[in-house]
């Protein structure tokens, strides 16, 4: 049987595992090596690191430290923030990542799907998508949910997914930080209306909301930081509590 | 041991090279027969499309190199899809180490078939019994229905081979240098054929 994906997901700053709200008060949380390699030996099922730099040294301390992730750990891992074309992807495919995440770049042109996908293939692709749901419509948002675009979240993973996405990862900018559990009936009409994987993210707060994504969200897949980073749910405990709870779990 | 990964148009050759790595193994990343031919091991790794990827190995005669080779070989992912004889993607003639054909999954769940699934009715030289029933990592969308050579199965919508293996050629649909320890056990059994 497939079994359900935990995926622990690392911010980076020049470098370094940080940790903040929506990039506010951000602290250093460890080596973004060891803590990978922790969370691997633990049995995360896969990873993701997401640059948060802006700056051009920034950008270059990641592609070296993609190197080291990539020499280091034994399962896959998914490189995103800042990947602006195809180039950016060739490097970090190289340096030995197994998938890219584009997020804003991807709203801005959406022929980077294509490109990418074409390119290095479908599997390499992952289209994060921050979305908040406004008036009783899930509004993209870009630039890490600090501007609003025209596009909506059903149609634009339907996009993504024609263009060759070859899973979605969607945060629920209302869920997100809140630690109230996932947006768990909007995940099931997502994942329901793509034959891509679905990546629910934003909301993770206790066990029982990982039961709820899977079982009730119908995710492929869930993504959190925080939980995972102070270790308040170790990865262990939680594929034990989903097992008894028969979600299939490696 | 001299290992040779075979250096072709296709993704995924740098993290073979890390977890052989992680092994001890320093391996060579070629494409030059001559190199092919000697080394004691040779992995065929793959990330990628058939029909593009069979078009580059028939223009350099790897196709018919890679068919010769009596030492050792393992194919991965896309690798072992192109050790068959054809595959559904774009109707593609391949390699045909095994008389087997390539399918797309049908419509039905999610296509590709991606993360972890476990492996049952283990047998062969890749897999001892503490592998039975154990999780590796898969991304494709095309299978190797069982047959005659499948050493290993899995079951998504359908059973398919998570391995074959005829005579000195093995392969793997899924990434043992992406299945945690499970998959570095499964790469150090290969080298210590």
């Amino acid at each position: 049987m497939l079994a359900r994906r935990i995926i622990p997901c690392l911010d980076i700053r020049n470098g370094k595992t940080v940790k903040g709200i929506r990039f506010e008060n951000v602290v250093d949380v460890g080596d973004p090596v060891e803590l990978g390699a922790r969370y691997a030996q633990e049995g995360a099922d896969e990873l993701v690191y997401l640059d948060i730099t802006a700056t051009h040294e920034g950008r270059k301390l990641f592609a070296d430290l993609v190197e080291r992730i990539a020499a280091h750990l034994h399962i896959p891992f998914t490189v995103g923030g800042g990947i602006n074309d195809l180039g950016d992807a060739d490097v970090l495919l190289s340096a030995g990542a197994d998938k890219v995440s584009i997020n804003s770049s991807a709203v801005r042109e959406p022929g980077l799907i294509d490109r990418i996908a074409r390119g290095f293939g479908t599997q390499f692709v992952v289209v994060a998508i921050d979305a908040k749901l406004e008036q009783n419509k899930w509004t993209v948002f870009v630039n890490g949910g600090r501007i609003p675009t025209e596009k909506e979240l059903f149609s634009w993973a339907r996009e993504a997914q024609e263009r060759g996405a070859g899973e979605i990862l969607f945060t629920s900018m209302n869920h997100d930080g809140t630690r109230n559990g996932f947006a768990c009936d909007t995940l099931r009409e997502l994942s329901s209306g793509l034959s891509i994987p679905v990546i629910a993210s934003g909301g993770a707060g206790n066990m029982e909301h990982f039961l709820e994504v899977f079982r009730d969200g119908h995710a492929d897949a869930a993504l959190a930081a925080s939980i995972f980073h102070y270790n308040e749910i170790p990865v262990p405990v939680l594929k034990d509590y989903l097992k008894r709870n028969n979600i299939v779990v490696r | 041991m001299g290992v040779v990964i075979i250096k072709y148009n296709a993704g995924n050759i740098r993290s073979v090279d890390y977890a052989l790595r992680r092994l001890g193994v320093s391996a060579e990343i070629s494409d030059d027969p001559e190199t092919i031919r000697k080394a004691d091991r040779v992995i065929f790794p793959g990330v990628g499309e058939a029909a593009t990827t069979m078009r580059y190995l028939k223009e350099r005669n790897m196709d018919t190199l890679i068919a010769s080779l009596e030492q050792p070989v393992l194919g991965i992912c896309l690798g072992q899809q192109l050790m068959c004889r054809w595959s559904e993607e774009h109707d593609t003639a391949c390699i045909g180490i095994f008389d087997q054909p390539v399918r797309r999954f049908p419509a039905g769940l999610k296509v590709p078939h991606m993360g972890w699934n476990s492996l049952d009715r283990v047998r062969g030289d890749l897999f001892d019994a503490t592998l039975k029933g154990t999780f590796v990592y898969f991304v494709h969308s095309y299978y190797v229905p069982v047959c005659e050579y499948t050493v290993a199965e899995s079951e998504y919508m359908v059973p398919f081979s998570a391995a074959l293996q005829k005579g000195n050629f093995y392969a793997t649909q899924f990434h043992p240098e992406k299945s945690g320890d499970p998959g570095q056990r499964i790469l150090s059994n290969f080298l210590r054929l």
